[in-house]
């Protein structure tokens, strides 16, 4: 079974995000979506600065079987890429949820936080 | 749709052994075990296993069927001696592809095909229907056979703690039949489809369980290693190996596809012959070649190669290379483009140089 921890907040499309005190939120993909992705090998962040919308494609995330969108879970401008992925793009597989971060936001509206899916809702959904 | 996929007789094992299960051509089959790249690795520096079941057969037999082989496929295979076997393809008239097979031969008037999983049904019902007055019978052996391969540097040693045929006396694309892991009736054929050396093995489908556990059990200590499907073709595409639907296929002939060694016009006739002779001695409209990139990203089929910003062709297979630890795959591309050292291929959006390899990655 993939791991869902409890403190964190999801999508269906199996991003986590980690909402900050400050503000900020970090957000990443799941246990459960790098296993079904294999051996990762590359992903492609944007560059800080650039906004999303809530579920526009923020990236993409590339392994030996197939290229896969990542959805923002909320509005957000990116404050912060996690470009030691450039490097390490397995880091994805091996640590999902820690040193596999995807970008740092800053929120525009903090109320869609609400919409996103607990780790019991996101568990349902596997 | 999951009620229509066939199962192989290693279902169960690949349920057991952690295997991920995929549909594909219509079976439902392990894409990995424990990862692709690991898998891959393993076939390269000790040795792998794969179920590669779906695969079809087709026995062929009777006076006349070295001369019906040699009608319906490009090469000549009534040369071929019994105990060896030859890679052909099957051409329609206008030289696309039906398929490409082994054929391996048993005695003089008796052979057997190794199908595509994909075209099986198709193949016979296009041999079955080529037969005309020729004393030949194709039959449908696809559910009798099971298949295994062993593939890798210790296929050899690790397949010889399981059998006494003398592997060393079977050269490439020779076979002899006999008894693995105590199942008899086994075809053993020195062949594979992943640039490593390797055995392939045909075996009664019942004793698909107990060899392929006596293989693993036997091959553990060395390294060996379940393989799936995913690392089965980013092996085939490291040693420039062709898969029907990509490189070959019914718009696609063994000419463009870099095949013509398989094509034998000194034979009078065989289907296809014409339109295969006109497109040697003309030059296809467009060929395959192998590429690499620069770059993490990987081209995947149906991505459009550019010369300048006229498109000039498309990708026709696309995986990362382990061994190079870079994109690799193959394109299909027009005349007159396929030496070009200025082509790009469109990732979603961005362009990347691509750098035409003449020779596989793997050798």
């Amino acid at each position: 079974m993939s791991q869902v921890p409890a403190h964190l907040r999801y999508t269906k499309e199996h991003e986590w995000i980690r909402l900050e005190a400050d503000g900020t939120a970090t957000i990443g993909i799941t246990d459960h979506a790098q296993a079904a992705l294999g051996d990762v090998t590359f992903v492609d962040l944007p560059k800080v600065g650039k906004s999303f919308a809530a579920g526009e494609v923020f990236g993409t995330v590339e392994s030996v079987k197939a290229a896969s969108d990542l959805y923002s879970p909320v509005s957000a401008e990116i404050v912060e890429a996690n470009t030691g992925l450039n490097d390490t793009p397995d880091l994805v597989n091996r640590e999902p949820y820690g040193g596999a971060w995807m970008i740092r936001v800053k929120l525009k509206n903090p109320a869609e936080a609400a919409q996103l899916l607990d780790a019991a809702a996101y568990s349902a959904t596997l | 749709m999951s009620e229509t996929l066939a199962r192989t007789p290693l279902y169960d094992l690949h349920a057991e052994l952690g295997g991920r299960l995929v549909p594909f051509a219509g079976w439902e089959m392990p894409v990995q075990y424990t990862g692709i790249i690991e898998e891959h690795m393993a076939v390269r520096k000790t040795a792998g296993l794969f179920d590669v079941s779906h695969m079809g057969e087709a026995r062929i037999r009777g006076r006349d069927a070295a001369a019906f082989l040699d009608r319906i496929m490009t090469n000549e295979l009534s040369t071929l001696k019994p105990g060896a076997a030859r890679y052909t393809l099957m051409c329609q008239p206008d030289g696309g592809c039906v398929d490409d097979l082994i054929v391996y031969r048993f005695s003089e008037t008796e052979f057997l095909i190794c199908l595509n999983a994909s075209n099986a049904p198709k193949d016979l019902a296009w041999m079955r229907s080529l037969i005309g007055t020729a004393k030949v019978e194709v039959l449908d052996e696809c559910a009798a056979w099971a298949q295994l391969a062993i593939q890798g540097p210790l296929a050899e040693q690790i397949l010889a703690l399981t059998t006494a045929l003398p592997l060393a006396s079977i050269r490439r694309f020779g076979f002899l039949v006999g008894e693995v892991a105590g199942a008899s009736g086994c075809v053993v054929s020195r062949t594979g489809y992943t640039g490593s050396a390797g055995f392939e093995i045909y075996l009664p489908a019942a004793s698909a369980t107990p060899v392929a556990r006596a293989l693993l059990a036997a091959g553990k200590p060395l390294g060996l290693i379940p393989a799936g499907l995913g690392a089965r073709d980013s092996l085939r595409l490291e040693a420039g190996y062709p898969l029907y639907g990509h490189e070959i296929s019914e718009r696609i002939s063994p000419i463009q596809a870099g095949l013509g060694w398989t094509v034998k016009f000194t034979k009078a006739q065989f289907i296809g012959r014409e339109a295969l002779r006109r497109q040697a001695d003309g030059g296809p409209p467009s060929s395959v070649v192998m590429f690499s990139l620069d770059d993490r990203r990987i081209a995947r089929q149906g991505a459009i190669v550019f010369a300048g910003d006229t498109a000039v062709g498309e990708v026709l297979s696309g995986t990362l290379s382990p061994v190079l630890n870079k994109p690799i795959g193959t394109a299909l591309v027009a005349a007159g483009f396929t030496g070009s050292s200025e082509l790009t291929v469109d990732i979603r959006g961005t362009r990347l140089p691509l750098h035409i390899s003449v020779e596989p990655f793997v050798k």
